[in-house]
């Protein structure tokens, strides 16, 4: 399964809604990369409202996508955490430190205009 | 002491996220919090990995379980596959085989109340791990 990369302006918006097997993580990773490339988008946002679970696999692929998108040039934000979600990456070990994050995607927006502004 | 036990195989990388699912279901239908449930599934998300990515196959039990006052769900991940050498050193935070693939097991000893691991070189591991539901 597919997710959807939408392009706004220089931004790219991905809201996740499915419950993400590895391949499907593995593409979004690419199929993202490959979009910023096309678009020459400076800023992406991932919502992950509707995720329930990230696990240390997918914790990865997302530290990953957001550490590749830099090195290309664009900034990416990771918005909507659940409260259960953000409890067990903890337990888990995992602290993901160098990740930008936001409370939702408005707040995601704001956070990515101000960073790519300064 | 136990009522029902349910099974998933674990022979694609698929069945990873079956196994999750399925451990979520449980947990939800004995009363577990949002919080516990993801808790639950992601503790058998990585027990489900670690058996794709060492053993190749493997199961995964689910079973409701009770004492005196309390119930809880016990996940018994099971496969025959090469076995754990050093377990000290296996629950070492921080300590991985695999290149930073999966959390480890210190990470669902935590997710979980009670755990424990049997394993053999070359001969298996099964690894029991319950969480009791909170009252």
């Amino acid at each position: 399964m597919r997710i959807p990369i939408l392009k706004l302006h220089n931004y790219l918006l991905v809201s996740i809604q499915i419950d993400l097997d590895d391949q499907s993580a593995i593409e979004f990773q690419e199929d993202l990369l490959n979009k910023i490339h096309k678009s020459g988008s400076t800023g992406v946002v991932i919502d992950l409202t509707s995720v329930d679970i990230i696990d240390s696999f997918i914790a990865k692929v997302l530290g990953d996508v957001v550490s590749m998108s830099d090195l290309m040039g664009a900034k990416v934000v990771l918005t909507g955490i659940q409260p259960a979600v953000a409890m067990t990456l903890i337990e888990l070990g995992i602290h993901m430190q160098q990740v930008s994050t936001a409370l939702d995607l408005e707040q995601g927006l704001i956070k990515l205009r101000q960073e790519l502004e300064e | 002491m136990s009522t029902t036990q349910t099974c998933v195989h674990i022979k694609k990388e698929w069945d990873i996220v079956g196994a999750r699912q399925m451990g979520r279901e449980k947990a939800k239908e004995l009363g577990f919090g949002t919080v516990d449930q993801a808790r639950i599934a992601t503790a058998i998300s990585e027990l489900a990995r670690n058996i794709y990515l060492y053993a190749e196959t493997g199961k995964i039990y689910y079973e409701v379980v009770s004492d005196l006052n309390r119930v809880g769900l016990k996940i018994i991940a099971s496969d025959n596959g090469p076995g754990i050498s050093d377990i000290s050193k296996m629950m070492e935070d921080g300590f991985s085989t695999s290149g930073g693939l999966g959390a480890g097991l210190p990470g669902v000893k935590r997710l979980m109340d009670d755990f424990d691991i049997d394993s053999e070189e070359n001969n298996g591991t099964t690894i029991t791990a319950i969480k009791w539901v909170r009252k």
